[in-house]
């Protein structure tokens, strides 16, 4: 069995080139988006790095989803610079972005829960073995990579044939992430990948994105929750109302500062006296 | 019926450090976790029930050689339709009108061969031509609309139905059936293909061994397979090993699981489910063709009824209502299960109309106990 998984590459199924940690992948400047008379970015500008991890906080309607969607090729920017590598991206579609190692892992994680681990794992991206009208795909070498890459990251999944609906929510989200790493991500963007777990399952996950980190990738932490947030990331990038409102290094700003810029800061501040300190 | 949820670790527990590695707890996954995983579980108990039953209520004459193939022709006619079905529920859809494209299909090959005069292959050629364009019409409609395939299908149900009745007037020029069939196909060489029996140089050996029962002439009781059986195994392996073992496969699962999110991963989910609902009408049109051959005539009321046959066989056979989940091999199943019920109430001293109260039986046990089975295999809460 071996010979089948090497041969499909048992780390990744396309070995990414990855830059050396803290070089730019992905720069935007001044990105704007409008749909029709809507504005949804009015200016954003952020920097993401190899082996970093980048939070990107907001509040709901700041902007985030566009944001995510016009980086992972879904929308045209209207303006600005989008550069991918020190050079300008034009992605058509999402197609053109996953061919430049962006993936990004959706809040349904694009996973069926009827269907098994391996099925999900490879669902869209099978690998086929033998001529034309012949061709099949191996589910058992399938199977042991599925095994190997949850094996990986701590996940013991004793069977890869049982049902993706079996699996917590942290675990289909690790599995989620595993999937777009393996398929040979460079940049991973996650999309409220903690906002709808435990605290046990949450901290899985972040473990999982500082051992992606660790690898050597970027990654786009998106989140509402300053204290995930600040549980992994290296920089802070916080949206407001289609802007970001600046990018701050780990050692910049603390937590409570995040969370007062976040909320739009100075009505946050006194709704927080009022309640006294709780929010 | 322990079901295998283990979870995974706490995070607190970190992976090994070899990346490769064979985990012998990869294939430890219990028999019985592994069959109760097997979606056409519940059609191989059902057949077991209903053979216990008809062996101790039926005439022995039903479990000789000539006995099963009697209840095998019908199954296959119906089951070859029952798999392309199950395909298409998996994949999400339905489809309602098969059992009057059946008929449909009938008078466009009485057409093609008796009044164009085409050659018998052509002719069937272009009889599956027509279904699959009247299958890509169903695909093209519930894709354009969004509608239910279940309500878009159930138009094309009157409307073939309907066509058949008019085109038959027609072309007969009043009634309703039409004849000549057999003359017209006598001497092609593809007629074998689409009637009559095979292996039966076969059958007649084995008959001089002594090994199956004569007829009084000497003759073997049985004179061969039903060549529609034949069809309907080779459709259920080739459809078995596109889902299991294909890309395709893995396609119309996921298509059917969760449109949104198999399209997100890069799945043509259109392009799979038109060519499920073309795979279906061809699938009933084929089934027209045999049953014209058979009969050597057609008429507008054949496939009376097979669309909720073909859905019944399929759900006995494991597909769930909602797709995402099923097998070709319990469709598969659930068409013997079918002719053996259809069939075998003959062999015994009930009324024969018992079949339909049978059926709406099976069918409301199968989908409880799919939906109960859905929940305990996949861990839904």
């Amino acid at each position: 069995m071996n010979h089948i998984a090497n041969s499909m590459g048992m780390h990744r199924a396309h070995e990414p080139t990855l830059p050396a940690r803290g070089t730019p992948i992905i720069e935007i400047t001044d990105l704007r988006k409008e749909f029709g008379q809507v504005i949804a970015l009015a200016g954003v500008s952020l920097t993401v790095r190899a082996g970093e991890v980048l939070c990107l906080l907001g509040d709901n309607g700041a902007g985030k989803s566009t944001l995510i969607k016009t980086l992972s090729g879904v929308h045209a920017p209207t303006t600005g610079a989008f550069m991918v590598d020190g050079e300008p991206a034009r992605f058509r579609g999402p197609r053109d972005a996953q061919n430049a190692g962006i993936a990004t892992v959706f809040q349904d994680l694009a996973m069926i829960p009827l269907m098994s681990i391996t099925r999900n794992f490879f669902m869209g991206r099978e690998p086929t073995k033998g001529m034309f009208p012949f061709r099949w795909v191996d589910y058992t070498a399938c199977s042991t990579v599925t095994h190997d890459q949850m094996k990986k990251i701590g996940i013991d999944v004793r069977d890869p044939d049982q049902a993706v609906g079996t699996l917590s929510g942290g675990e289909r989200q690790c599995v989620a992430i595993a999937r777009a790493v393996y398929f040979g991500a460079r940049v991973l963007i996650l999309d409220e990948p903690t906002s709808a777990l435990g605290v046990a399952q949450t901290s899985m996950v972040l473990k999982y994105i500082s051992q992606v980190r660790a690898e050597g990738l970027a990654v786009i932490f998106i989140t509402h929750n300053v204290r995930h947030a600040y549980a992994v990331g290296d920089a802070f990038t916080v949206l407001n109302r289609g802007k970001t409102l600046g990018t701050f290094r780990k050692n910049e700003i603390d937590m409570e500062q995040l969370q007062t810029l976040m909320a739009g800061g100075r009505e946050m501040q006194s709704l927080s006296d009022e309640l006294g300190g709780m929010v | 019926m322990s079901i295998d949820t283990t979870s995974g670790p706490l995070p607190g527990r970190s992976s090994p450090e070899s990346p490769v590695s064979r985990d012998e707890r990869l294939q430890t996954t219990g028999f019985l976790v592994r069959l109760m995983r097997r979606p056409e579980l519940g059609a191989i108990g059902g057949l077991i029930i209903v053979g216990i039953f008809f062996l101790f209520t039926a005439n022995s004459a039903m479990f000789t050689l000539n006995g099963g193939l009697t209840i095998m022709n019908p199954s296959a006619q119906l089951g070859i339709m029952a798999v392309a079905v199950s395909l298409l529920m998996i994949g999400g859809e339905f489809d309602l009108s098969i059992g009057s494209m059946v008929a449909f299909a009938g008078l466009v090959f009485g057409i093609f061969l008796l009044e164009w005069h085409f050659p018998l292959i052509i002719a069937v050629a272009a009889t599956l031509v027509v279904a699959a364009l009247v299958g890509a019409i169903n695909g093209a409609v519930v894709q354009a609309t969004r509608l239910p395939s279940f309500i878009v299908t159930l138009a094309f149900f009157f409307i073939l139905r309907g066509l058949s009745l008019v085109g038959l007037k027609i072309v007969t020029g009043g009634t309703t059936q039409l004849r000549g069939f057999t003359e017209a196909t006598a001497d092609s060489v593809f007629t074998p293909l689409f009637s009559g029996f095979a292996f039966s140089g076969l059958f007649r050996r084995l008959a001089d061994l002594g090994l199956i029962e004569l007829l009084p002439d000497g003759t073997p009781a049985a004179p061969g397979i039903p060549i529609a059986v034949v069809w309907f195994v080779f459709f259920t392996a080739l459809a078995t090993w596109c889902l299991l073992k294909t890309k395709v496969g893995n396609w119309i699962f996921a298509s059917g699981g969760d449109a949104r999110a198999a399209r997100n991963s890069g799945v043509p989910v259109d392009r799979v489910k038109m060519g499920l609902f073309i795979l279906t009408a061809c699938s009933a049109a084929f089934v027209g063709i045999l049953t014209v051959m058979d009969a050597g005539s057609t008429d507008a009321m054949r496939g009376l009824q097979k669309e909720f046959q073909a859905v019944i066989a399929a759900v006995i056979g494991g597909c769930l209502l909602t797709g995402g989940y099923g097998s070709a091999l319990g469709a598969f199943f659930g068409s013997i299960i079918f002719g053996i019920v259809s069939i075998g109430l003959s062999y015994t001293t009930f009324d024969s109309d018992w079949f339909q109260v049978f059926l709406g039986v099976m069918l409301l046990i199968a989908v409880i106990f799919n939906n109960h089975l859905r929940r305990k295999v996949t861990g839904e809460r």
